[in-house]
């Protein structure tokens, strides 16, 4: 009874911000051709043009997705045509995160053990986010043909580099969380540094991963994109918003509606996060305030 | 001097030819589909798949590589895949690329070398529309002027600086995205565009005054090729230092004579290419790609020298206008191309009775739909 009406809740909520957005996006474009472009009662212009090129309408863009496209040998719905990109993407996506979060926490865990670690690498990996992406994409894509690598792995090593960062970052300071008192007591029942970790850092560590792991699930899908589109490759969103992008003078519905499924695969991937959170936080948060408390 | 060189080369080249077609080797059986072992290639393209590089796909699709005995592997572009870089790092075998743009990668000390000249003229555009009274670059005066940047500028800065403007002071050159929208819009004057993708864009739009597609008719174009700017584009470029290995060589002459073979294949079957690069996943639209299939056919054909073989005049065109208007700080060595293998190539197809010139060849009457479908 109480999950139907919180599912009844939440779907509610998405259809109405829905219908918000929507309603914004249309009152907007009608405003803009009722005032020819101005702020109603003023000669200041609109930040964004109204026309159909620059907004379409938000039924021309649904339409979009139901319009029958080419391919390859295939015709199908633009709609089923980026369900297939995004699966692409969720790949290298999700390889890319599962390296991130790997490097990120091996990092985490090497600085916590060693203060020297933690001197000698944070500010490495601070400046590590500086270097552009457009920079880094040519170096990780040459090298990795000349490995004889698959390019989807390089595109995921891409989506790897921005998803360490705030896993590292975030695992450090969950590690480092513990009361002194806490790590006292351990190391009163000369608990080794193993135990140590696994029975109170750890645990005491998640409260600050998951945040870090929702930013670096969307960061992934990002990652993921802007790796498809430097490298050039069949597959992927980033692909479609490539090509639907250079023909944006004809076809403005279908970089909308492209750029709308990026954003749903990475809400998808942030609902994941969320899905494990609950899993793993709330289930066994009675055995977090045995540790810690 | 340079000829003879040429020449020698040729003439060693040809004695080999015949002394292994006298002891009984394969070396007889280029291009017949004989193969004792295959060789695994990979070929770096500019851009995504589209007819631009029909050509190649055919040449996968039909089997005409096969029966040079390789196995090619097609790489796509992308926004920060170089292709001449990807050659040179050993990413890839062979690499498309544009004559200006790989000489400059070449003088920065990259060892590529340019083995088949594709493209017998360029693809490069000005247009504007109709009743802007642009028809020539002279009329550029004091207006805005869209281009591209990225070495993609100079053909008109030459040939602007050639009609007796100064472009820094003269008209307002404009940084352009990849689509037509500024011109469409009326931001900007004078557009730059592909002949082949750019330009069809502009035919594929509606216009809001008729309701129908803008024509010909409404736009004037101002070509490169007529202005004597022009600079050479898609040639086929080949890694400098290992063609001096005999199994890369003879790689790249089976290469070359297969790539130049599939744009025969175009250009006799061009509505069977169109569906080659439509069935490699171009997103772009069938009326599209049949239109770019036939202006990249003109872009080839004729080939007066032979397919592939280097137009020495627009080479050193190309070097004129690149070293002017300093893209290049001198002209490049002799070693830059190298006409050995496209030459070779020519005698092999022509000897099997196929038109290497294509002086027969005729646009074909190509409708464009509405965004290009």
């Amino acid at each position: 009874m109480m999950r139907g009406a919180k599912a009844f809740r939440m779907v509610a909520t998405v259809l109405v911000s829905i219908f918000l957005l929507v309603a914004i996006w249309e009152g907007y474009k009608w405003m803009g051709g009722a005032t020819n472009g101005t702020w109603p009662a003023t000669s200041l212009e609109l930040p964004a043009s109204t026309d159909d090129l620059t907004m379409p309408h938000a039924a021309d863009i649904a339409g979009e997705l139901f319009e029958e496209i080419r391919d390859g040998r295939d015709r199908l719905p633009l709609s089923v045509f980026l369900i297939k990109k995004a699966w692409f993407t969720l790949q290298e996506a999700a390889i890319g995160f599962a390296l991130g979060l790997t490097i990120g926490t091996g990092l985490a865990v090497l600085m916590l053990r060693w203060r020297v670690a933690e001197r000698g690498l944070l500010p490495w990996i601070n400046v590590s986010q500086t270097v552009p992406l457009i920079a880094l994409a040519p170096i990780i894509v040459t090298w990795g043909r000349q490995q004889n690598l698959p390019d989807l792995l390089s595109i995921s090593l891409i989506a790897t580099y921005l998803t360490f960062f705030p896993v590292a970052v975030s695992a450090l300071r969950g590690l480092q969380s513990p009361d002194d008192a806490h790590v006292e007591l351990m190391r009163s029942y000369a608990a080794p540094w193993r135990t140590e970790l696994v029975k109170l850092r750890l645990p005491a560590a998640r409260a600050y991963l998951f945040p870090a792991l929702k930013i670096a699930a969307t960061l992934s899908v990002v990652g993921a994109i802007v790796g498809e589109i430097s490298i050039g490759t069949k597959t992927g969103l980033g692909r479609a918003i490539l090509n639907y992008a250079q023909r944006y003078a004809v076809f403005p519905e279908r970089l909308y509606a492209s750029v709308i499924g990026a954003a749903v695969l990475g809400l998808a991937v942030f609902g994941l996060v969320s899905l494990a959170e609950r899993l793993v936080v709330t289930r066994s948060q009675g055995a977090v305030e045995e540790v810690v408390r | 001097m340079k000829k003879r060189w040429t020449y020698r080369l040729l003439a060693v080249l040809a004695a080999m030819t015949l002394f292994a077609a006298a002891c009984g080797s394969d070396e007889a059986a280029v291009g017949t589909g004989d193969c004792d072992t295959v060789d695994s290639v990979s070929l770096q393209l500019q851009w995504v798949t589209q007819a631009q590089f029909a050509g190649y796909f055919a040449a996968v699709d039909e089997g005409i590589y096969e029966k040079y005995c390789l196995d090619v592997t097609i790489r796509e572009g992308g926004v920060d895949i170089v292709p001449q870089q990807q050659l040179a790092s050993g990413a890839v075998d062979f690499a498309v690329s544009w004559v200006p743009k790989a000489l400059v990668s070449r003088e920065e000390g990259m060892n590529i070398v340019n083995v088949a000249q594709v493209f017998q003229r360029s693809g490069t555009l000005q247009v504007s529309w109709a009743d802007s009274g642009i028809d020539s670059p002279e009329d550029l005066a004091g207006k805005l002027v869209g281009n591209w940047g990225w070495g993609n500028e100079f053909e008109l800065l030459a040939g602007s600086r050639k009609a007796g403007l100064d472009p820094s002071s003269d008209y307002e050159l404009v940084q352009q995205s990849f689509d037509m929208l500024a011109l469409l819009n009326g931001e900007i004057d004078a557009a730059q565009a592909m002949i082949y993708n750019e330009y069809a864009q502009m035919l594929e739009a509606t216009n809001p005054a008729t309701g129908k597609l803008y024509t010909e008719d409404d736009l004037s174009v101002i070509d490169w090729n007529d202005v004597g700017t022009a600079m050479l584009q898609d040639a086929i470029w080949a890694d400098g230092a290992r063609l001096a290995d005999e199994s890369y060589a003879d790689i790249t002459e089976r290469f070359v004579a297969g790539s130049l073979e599939g744009w025969m294949f175009c250009r006799d079957n061009s509505a069977d290419c169109v569906e080659i690069v439509l069935n490699n996943g171009s997103a772009l639209g069938a009326s599209h790609q049949a239109w770019q299939m036939n202006e990249i056919n003109g872009l080839i054909w004729p080939s007066p020298d032979g397919v592939g073989v280097m137009d020495s005049d627009l080479w050193a065109q190309t070097i004129g206008v690149s070293t002017s208007e300093s893209i290049l700080a001198s002209p490049p060595d002799s070693g830059a191309h190298s006409t050995v293998y496209a030459e070779a190539a020519v005698e092999l197809l022509k000897n099997r009775g196929m038109d290497t010139t294509g002086k027969n060849w005729r646009r074909v009457e190509v409708t464009l739909n509405p965004g290009g479908e």
